[in-house]
């Protein structure tokens, strides 16, 4: 926009990002979605109220990681030594040599990448859901929290504890802490909110007033 | 949506004269350097990002080497201390009858990853030539690998909660060892790897085979 004669775009038309099929733009009803006919990927899936619902899930996603993070998450005993540890002591087990960086990764991965994604979808969807102009620099926000969608790993975390138990179950007794039932509920919501998203309405929504 | 489109010949927006942004779907005329709305860089093609995708794949591939050579765990007993590959810990595990779980290690860690190397390297070569691999397997092949690359880091927490919960002194200890530095390097540069790629390449390919066959 900050060219001399604003280019203008073409409105009408939506291009599928994976295999550049253009199609003129039927925006679908609530609860349809617009698929692409060759590859079949999800283009707009508009949902009732998602915006309302987005934002108390990812309230209740930001007390459960910090909760989660901080209690004991998972315990062992064998032979009367007894061992417990939180998600973050577990992110931080590389902790020797070239090893803390992969440590940082780790915690990162699994809390603070999750964590800022909600945050930063936060930022973006409270105003546009209460119809108030967009928060400054919500592009930039929201174009962070899609750009750490890969990067966000709590579910296959979780995932991870499974196969972990299934190793040592026989080995220990393992019993699981308060966060462990935090983080399996955290997981679902973690999943559903992100599906709920539809990226085409937020950017949708974040264009609108800069055209008008 | 309607049953009419699917018959009608899908056009690209490159035919049309417009160029659409990959990150938030703005569609604008041909030419404009920068999508307006969210700031990203738009090309039409990407024709240097096979570059990317083989310059991070081979990163990946070299971090994939060490990954199996060190060892991924180290357990510290009583009376002995153990250390142990990622294949070697899976042999350890059928020795002892546990076969079900040796083979899905084995899976997760060596053959998915491959697999996925492989996978990676098949469409960055399929889009420079003919293939008979039809375009829409290759966008499912594309998808599948995207999808998965974030699960190997599965191997990273299952040492990560290993090393951080089995820590009983004298008893029994268990850390964690050099591989896993690399295998988490690993994965990540297969995936940057898997993103660097343009998939609208696999769909221009298809057409120039047509225009080839008509001829």
């Amino acid at each position: 926009m900050t060219a001399p004669a604003a280019p203008i775009p073409r409105n009408d038309l939506i291009v599928c990002p994976h295999c550049d099929a253009a199609y003129t733009l039927a925006r679908p009803g609530h609860g349809e979605r617009a698929v692409c006919h060759r590859c079949h990927t999800v283009l707009i899936m508009p949902r009732r109220k998602a915006g309302l619902q987005i934002i108390a899930l990812s309230v209740a996603i930001v007390i459960l990681i910090t909760a989660a993070a901080i209690f004991p998450f998972l315990s062992i005993a064998v032979a009367g030594a007894h061992n417990s540890v939180s998600i973050l002591d577990a992110a931080l087990a590389f902790s020797d040599g070239p090893l803390v960086v992969l440590s940082l990764a780790t915690a990162a991965l699994i809390i603070f990448v999750p964590l800022a994604r909600v945050l930063l979808s936060l930022y973006v969807l409270v105003p546009i859901v209460m119809d108030r102009p967009p928060a400054p620099q919500a592009a930039q926000a929201f174009r962070l929290a899609e750009a750490l969608r890969p990067w966000s790993m709590a579910e296959i975390f979780a995932i991870g504890c499974a196969v972990a138990l299934v190793k040592i179950s026989d080995l220990a007794d393992v019993s699981f802490g308060p966060a462990f039932w935090m983080f399996a509920i955290l997981v679902v919501l973690v999943v559903v909110q992100d599906n709920f998203l539809c990226r085409w309405s937020v950017w949708n929504a974040l264009s609108k007033p800069a055209k008008s | 949506m309607e049953r009419a489109e699917q018959t009608r010949e899908v056009i690209n927006a490159r035919d049309l004269g417009v160029v659409a942004c990959t990150r938030c779907l703005q569609v604008w005329p041909q030419g404009v350097q920068t999508c307006a709305r969210c700031g990203r860089k738009l090309v039409q093609r990407d024709l240097k990002s096979l570059q990317r995708v083989w310059a991070l794949w081979i990163i990946g591939f070299m971090c994939y080497i060490p990954a199996n050579l060190y060892p991924m765990l180290r357990t510290r007993t009583l009376f002995y201390v153990q250390e142990d590959t990622i294949v070697g810990g899976a042999i350890e595990l059928m020795h002892h009858g546990s076969i079900g779980v040796a083979a899905i290690i084995l899976i997760a860690s060596v053959v998915i990853p491959l697999a996925k190397f492989m996978a990676i390297a098949f469409l960055a070569i399929s889009v420079t030539r003919p293939s008979t691999v039809s375009q829409s397997q290759r966008q499912l092949l594309y998808e599948v690998v995207e999808y998965i690359g974030r699960w190997s880091m599965i191997d990273i927490f299952v040492v990560a909660i290993l090393s951080s919960l089995v820590q009983l002194k004298v008893l029994v200890a268990i850390n964690p060892g050099l591989a896993s530095l690399f295998f988490a390097l690993s994965v990540i540069f297969t995936m940057l790897s898997a993103q660097a790629f343009d998939s609208r390449m696999i769909w221009d390919a298809q057409q120039q085979g047509k225009g080839q066959k008509q001829e």
